[in-house]
Order: C-alpha cells, then sequence, then structure tokens
C-alpha cells in the first residue's frame, strides 16, 4: 500500500515536471552558467586593460591555434577602451604574423603583418577546419561573446532589463571553459571524440579541455589557474565582440543626463503650459 | 488640413508665398491652430511618437545604407564594419535595430489606446484603416530589416516566413520560388528585401500623411469619446498639444536609450551575431518580440494552411472592427462589460506573446489554443453580440463638462 502510493506521487511530481519544464528536458539541457563579476558590468562598466591584455595572450598562445577572429584587426589593439596596446606594440604584435599576400608580379608571398591586417586564420579554409577538427570548424571569435547565450526564463529576463545584465556571453564562455570533467557523470555516454563540459548544451562538446592550470604565463602575477584564464579570456572575446563598449556606456550617461534635464524642463513647461486650462 | 486657415503671415516673403503655395496657412492650419479636445491623456501623444519614431528610423537607416552591403558573403562582416569601422556605426546600428522595437511597443500602445476609446468608429473608419495598413507595412519593413543583418536568425526567419506561402494549394510553391528568385534563401532574396526595406518607409510615410489627413478631417476622438461641440472643448494644437507630445517624446526617449546604451541586445537573438549557414538549422527559431502572438496564433493550428489563414486572419481582421463592434458608444469608460473584455484581449495578446517563445507541446499548446481562440472570439463573438446587450453608463454633455465635473 505504502509503495503504491509512493509510486503514485513519484508519477505525479514527474509529470508535473515533466508539464513544467518540456523546453529544457527536450531541447538542449543547458544548464546556466554562474553570474561572475565583470568590470565591464552595469551603467558605468569599463574594460579592465590589464585583464584584456591577459585574455589576448591566452588566445594567442591557445585559442588562435585552432580559431579564427578575422573582424577583429592588429590595430584594434591599439584602440580606445581596449586592450591598451601602443601603436608600437600594436605594429610589434602585427609582425609576428605571417600573412598570405601577392607581390608585384600577382606571385603569392607571405609577408609580415601591418597593423591593418586582419587576424589571420588558423586553417585555409572552412573545410581544412572541419577536417582538422573531428568535423566540426571551431567557430570564429570575433562576435562570439555576443553569439553564445543561455534562458534566464520568465521573470528573470524581466529583471534582466532594469539590472542591465548583458554578461550572457562572457559568463557562459567563462564557465564553458573552466566546467570541463574528466569522466562524463553515470549514465552518460559521450560520443566517440567528444569531452564532457557542465554548461555546453547536451554536455558533449567537439573541443577538448583548452586550458590547464601554469599553461600561459602571467606576467603582472595574476593566478595562473585556469579559473582566472577562462575569465580573462571571456572578457577578451566580449572586447573583441563589442570593441565600443566604453564609449558606448560612457556617451549612455552623458546622454540619460541630458534626456532627464531636458524632460524636467518639459515637464515644467508643459504644467505652466497647461495651467490656464486645467 | 482642415477648413480655411486664418493664417495671415505678417512678413513680405512669406505673404508672396502664400499667395502662391499656401504651405504656411496648411502648416498653420494642421500642427498649430488645429483644435484638439482639452481632455487628452497621454495615450494621446503616441502619434507624435511614432512620427518621431519613424523620422529616426528614416535617418538612421539612410546612413547604414551608405555603409552595407546586400551580399550573402558580405552582408554580415559589413554590419559587422558598422559596428567596428564606421564612426558612431554601432551607435546608429543599435539605434535603428532598437528603434524598430521601440517603433512597434508605441504602435501597439497606439492601437489599444484606439480599442479601448473607440477610436476606429463612425466617422474615423478610413482613419483606422489606415493604420491597419500601416502595421501591415511596418511588418514587413520590420522583417525584411532583420534579415539584412544575414545572421543564423535572419536567414532562418527568412526561410520560415516565405515558406509560409506555400501553403496556399496549387501556386504556393511557385510562389515561394517567385518570392526567393530561386529555390532557396539565397542572395536574390537578400537583394530584393534589402531594396524594399529601403523602398517601404516612404510608402510608410505617404500613408502617415493620408492618416494624419484623415485624421484632421474627422478630428481627434478623446477620452470621452464624445465629439467637441462648442470651443470650450477644444484647445488650440500648438501650444497643448506641442508640449504635451515634446514631454512624453522625451521620456520615451529615455527608455529608447536605455535599451540603446545599455542593453542592445537585450531584444535580439544571439543568434543573430554567428554569420548565415543554410546547413546549420539552430536550436529553435523564434521571431523578433513584436511578431511573438502572430507567431503563436500560427502554431496553435495544427494545419498549416489553416494557420497560416488565421495568422494572416488575426491581423486582417483589424480592417473590419469598426464594424464588427456594433455598440453606439465609442469610449470603454462608459462600457462596463467591454472593459473587462478588452483588458483579457490585451492579456490574450500578451499570452501568445509569450508563448510564440516556447516550443509548441503539452500546455503550451492548450494555452495558445484558449487565447487564440478568444483573439477571434473578441472581434467575431463579443464585439457585435456586446453592443445589443451591454448597458452602458450615461455619456456626459460634452467634454468640459466632464473635465470639470471631474474637478469638481
Amino acid at each position: 500500500m505504502k509503495s503504491k502510493r509512493l509510486i503514485f506521487a513519484l508519477v505525479l511530481a514527474g509529470s508535473l515536471a515533466a508539464m513544467a519544464l518540456p523546453a529544457s528536458a527536450q531541447l538542449t539541457e543547458q544548464v546556466p552558467p554562474p553570474r561572475l563579476k565583470w568590470s565591464f558590468a552595469g551603467p558605468f562598466g569599463k574594460y579592465d586593460e590589464a585583464q584584456l591584455q591577459r585574455g589576448f595572450k591566452i588566445y594567442k598562445e591557445v585559442c588562435a591555434n585552432c580559431h579564427s577572429m578575422d573582424m577583429v584587426s592588429f590595430r584594434n589593439l591599439a584602440d580606445p577602451g581596449g586592450p591598451g596596446f601602443s601603436e608600437a606594440q600594436a605594429e610589434a604584435v602585427a609582425a609576428e604574423y605571417k600573412i598570405k599576400d601577392l607581390d608585384d608580379l600577382g606571385n603569392p608571398i607571405e609577408r609580415a603583418g601591418r597593423p591593418a591586417d586582419h587576424f589571420p586564420a588558423p586553417f585555409a579554409n572552412e573545410l581544412a577546419a572541419k577536417a582538422a577538427n573531428g568535423g566540426t570548424a571551431p567557430p570564429d571569435m570575433s562576435t562570439l561573446a555576443k553569439a553564445r547565450s543561455y534562458s534566464s526564463g520568465f521573470p528573470w529576463f524581466v529583471f534582466d532589463m532594469f539590472t542591465q545584465y548583458q554578461e550572457q556571453g562572457p559568463d557562459y564562455i567563462a564557465a564553458l571553459v573552466s566546467g570541463f570533467k574528466d569522466q562524463p557523470p553515470k549514465g552518460f555516454t559521450l560520443p566517440e571524440g567528444a569531452h564532457y563540459t557542465e554548461y555546453f548544451p547536451g554536455h558533449a562538446i567537439a573541443m577538448p579541455p583548452p586550458l590547464q592550470p601554469g599553461q600561459v604565463t602571467y606576467d603582472d602575477g595574476s593566478p595562473q589557474t585556469v579559473e582566472q584564464y577562462s575569465k580573462d579570456v571571456a572578457a577578451f572575446l566580449m572586447w573583441a565582440a563589442e570593441p565600443h563598449l566604453d564609449a558606448r556606456k560612457r556617451i549612455g550617461f552623458q546622454v540619460m543626463i541630458f534626456l532627464l534635464v531636458f524632460a524636467g524642463l518639459m515637464y515644467f513647461t508643459k504644467k505652466k503650459v497647461w495651467s490656464a486650462v486645467h | 488640413m482642415s477648413g480655411h486657415s486664418t493664417y495671415q503671415p505678417t512678413n513680405r516673403v512669406l505673404q508672396w508665398l502664400e499667395k502662391r503655395l499656401p504651405i504656411g496657412g496648411l502648416v498653420h492650419s494642421s500642427f498649430i491652430a488645429y483644435p484638439t479636445p482639452r481632455n487628452l491623456n497621454y495615450w494621446w501623444t503616441f502619434g507624435g511618437i511614432l512620427s518621431f519614431m519613424l523620422g529616426v528610423q528614416i535617418i538612421t537607416g539612410i546612413v547604414l545604407a551608405m555603409h552595407y552591403t546586400p551580399h550573402v558573403d558580405m552582408a554580415f562582416r559589413s554590419v559587422e564594419g558598422i559596428m567596428r569601422d564606421v564612426n558612431f556605426g554601432w551607435l546608429l546600428r543599435y539605434l535603428h535595430a532598437n528603434g524598430a522595437a521601440m517603433f512597434f511597443l508605441a504602435v501597439y500602445i497606439h492601437m489599444f489606446r484606439g480599442m479601448y476609446y473607440g477610436s476606429y468608429k463612425e466617422p474615423r473608419e478610413v482613419l483606422w484603416i489606415l493604420g491597419v495598413i500601416l502595421y501591415l507595412l511596418m511588418m514587413a519593413t520590420g522583417f525584411m530589416g532583420y534579415v539584412l543583418v544575414w545572421g543564423q536568425m535572419s536567414f532562418w526567419a527568412a526561410t520560415v516566413i516565405t515558406n509560409l506561402f506555400s501553403a496556399i494549394p496549387g501556386v504556393g510553391d511557385a510562389i515561394v520560388t517567385w518570392l526567393w528568385g530561386g529555390y532557396a534563401v539565397g542572395n536574390p532574396t537578400l537583394n530584393r528585401f534589402y531594396s524594399l526595406h529601403y523602398l517601404l518607409p516612404f510608402v510608410i510615410a505617404g500613408v502617415v500623411v493620408l492618416h494624419v489627413w484623415a485624421l484632421h478631417v474627422t478630428g481627434q476622438n478623446n477620452p470621452t469619446g464624445i465629439e467637441p461641440k462648442s470651443d470650450k472643448d477644444t484647445v488650440p494644437f500648438t501650444p497643448y498639444a506641442t508640449v504635451k507630445d515634446g514631454f512624453l517624446m522625451v521620456c520615451f526617449c529615455i527608455l529608447f536609450a536605455w535599451f540603446v546604451f545599455y542593453i542592445p541586445n537585450f531584444l535580439g537573438h544571439s543568434d543573430n551575431y554567428i554569420p548565415a549557414n543554410p546547413a546549420v538549422t539552430p536550436a529553435e527559431i523564434v521571431p523578433e518580440w513584436y511578431y511573438l502572438p502572430f507567431y503563436a496564433i500560427l502554431r496553435s493550428i495544427p494545419n498549416k494552411l489553416l494557420g497560416v489563414i488565421a495568422l494572416f486572419g488575426s491581423i486582417g481582421i483589424l480592417a473590419f472592427l469598426p464594424w464588427l463592434d456594433t455598440s453606439k458608444v465609442r469610449s470603454a469608460r462608459y462600457r462596463p462589460l467591454f472593459r473587462q473584455f478588452f483588458w483579457l484581449f490585451v492579456i490574450a495578446a500578451i499570452g501568445l506573446g509569450w508563448l510564440g517563445t516556447k516550443p509548441p507541446e503539452g500546455i503550451y499548446v492548450i494555452l495558445a489554443r484558449i487565447f487564440t481562440f478568444y483573439y477571434f472570439a473578441f472581434f467575431l463573438i463579443v464585439l457585435p453580440l456586446l453592443g445589443i446587450f451591454e448597458k452602458t453608463k450615461p455619456l456626459p454633455n460634452s467634454i468640459s463638462e466632464s473635465v470639470l465635473g471631474a474637478k469638481a
């Protein structure tokens, strides 16, 4: 009798849960990543130059082996609101790269990169990228931080509007690259060649765990942990995707002040004009 | 645009011009001396806000078009070029993308206001129908603009929406091929969408002129729904309406700026930052928020053809509203039953919007069907019957009586 009741209760609870969560159960099984603290969050947010420089180092030494970032130019490294390289430094970074070009006679050559060049792709084309990575081309990183997100669900997305939460992308990226597990949990069958990570929709990702502790040397004394690495590279990717964020938020504040004062003046003008009629 | 102008320019150049082209008198009678009901509330300021938003969209759009490349291989990159390399390109693009959303927000408020106060009723039927045409044009323009970004959601939205026409029996597939300019969404599709996206806003501007013209022939409705009877019932457009519209327009700009500067991607879908890829279908294909209620209606009906008919019917039915509502009383203020059904309609519309983001399964389908049924029942059953059975409250004798009575 007792066990029958228990089964009934379990079935009821299960069907209720199935009704409440049909989307998450069927579609992607995406675990919401933890919300981290970002220097560029909120109305006065700004990129942290040192963090962007560290993130760039990780991109250059790790990510760039497989991922392109071909909408970003070397000169962007010296743009205001970015990693804060000097023009000479950006030029020096560019010179480390080999760029495919043509000489005056039309012969294919490789020359040193210039600030105006875009970051070269690690593979000649998408097919080559696919072939070298087990059938899945690593996505381009130029817009990646804005191209990844997760659903906060109702009613949270309403609050996000007021709290200005726009860091879904970097939160997700940081969680993804630091969320790899050596062994998938029991009962989870990992497809051939895939790797288990907590926050990827469906958990099985083609990318192997990209970051190991101490893999990239930091010159500024920041901890060389996977956690720190993943935050730094996520911040860098956010900058790569939204290079004018600093200017946007700075101008936004000025616009807001202007509009609030303007609205106040309009309000009192309106009151004065209408006082005779009311 | 209404009646003879009393405009008497004192400047001699203007007098000379006025004799040859009475444009000063036109502006004066339309936007200065034009009598507006003295009891208009803030819901009446959205017409001005909509004109302003149309201006914002056209100006930002023209500059964006100078930097955009309508080609499948270059469109996404050119948009990113605007975001990165064009001076204040990010601002133009965020203004334009969020401006579309604000435009729709304003038009929905404007439409619900018209419904609540019975602004569609005789003699304003043509004014209302012109509004429905404007809304349809906006939807077409907004959709095509979204496709131009040529991200994943652009591409797949274009595929899904154009495919709706394949439901037409017999000629459906031929029509879809004709719309695409090929056998799939491709470069010809993008090119024609770009061309039409540039053309339609000027068509909208033209219909707006007709809309305002029709408005100035009949005069504005007002919260009491009774016509102005004497000069005591109205105030001149300038300064009264001008300053009131201006105040709310600035408030609306604060909301607009909040989105543009602080959460510019809140209303967009992250997949649209992935370049279009015909070989990869996104996990979910959702339209922009302003189409969601209609998307939910489409999906709530299991038959594709009937779903498409319901989708277009749900918009087309608005044009018949002046005749479906049989009540002689305009304003919901004096229609206690209508008021309740109206708010249920608002809930159904917003509910459908929410369901448009949900997968079509389980409880969501049932809810979507209930709301869809109510959506149509509101127009086809509730409104015709209410006019017969509803006991309305007594109307005030005049607008000024309602204003001063409320104050006393």
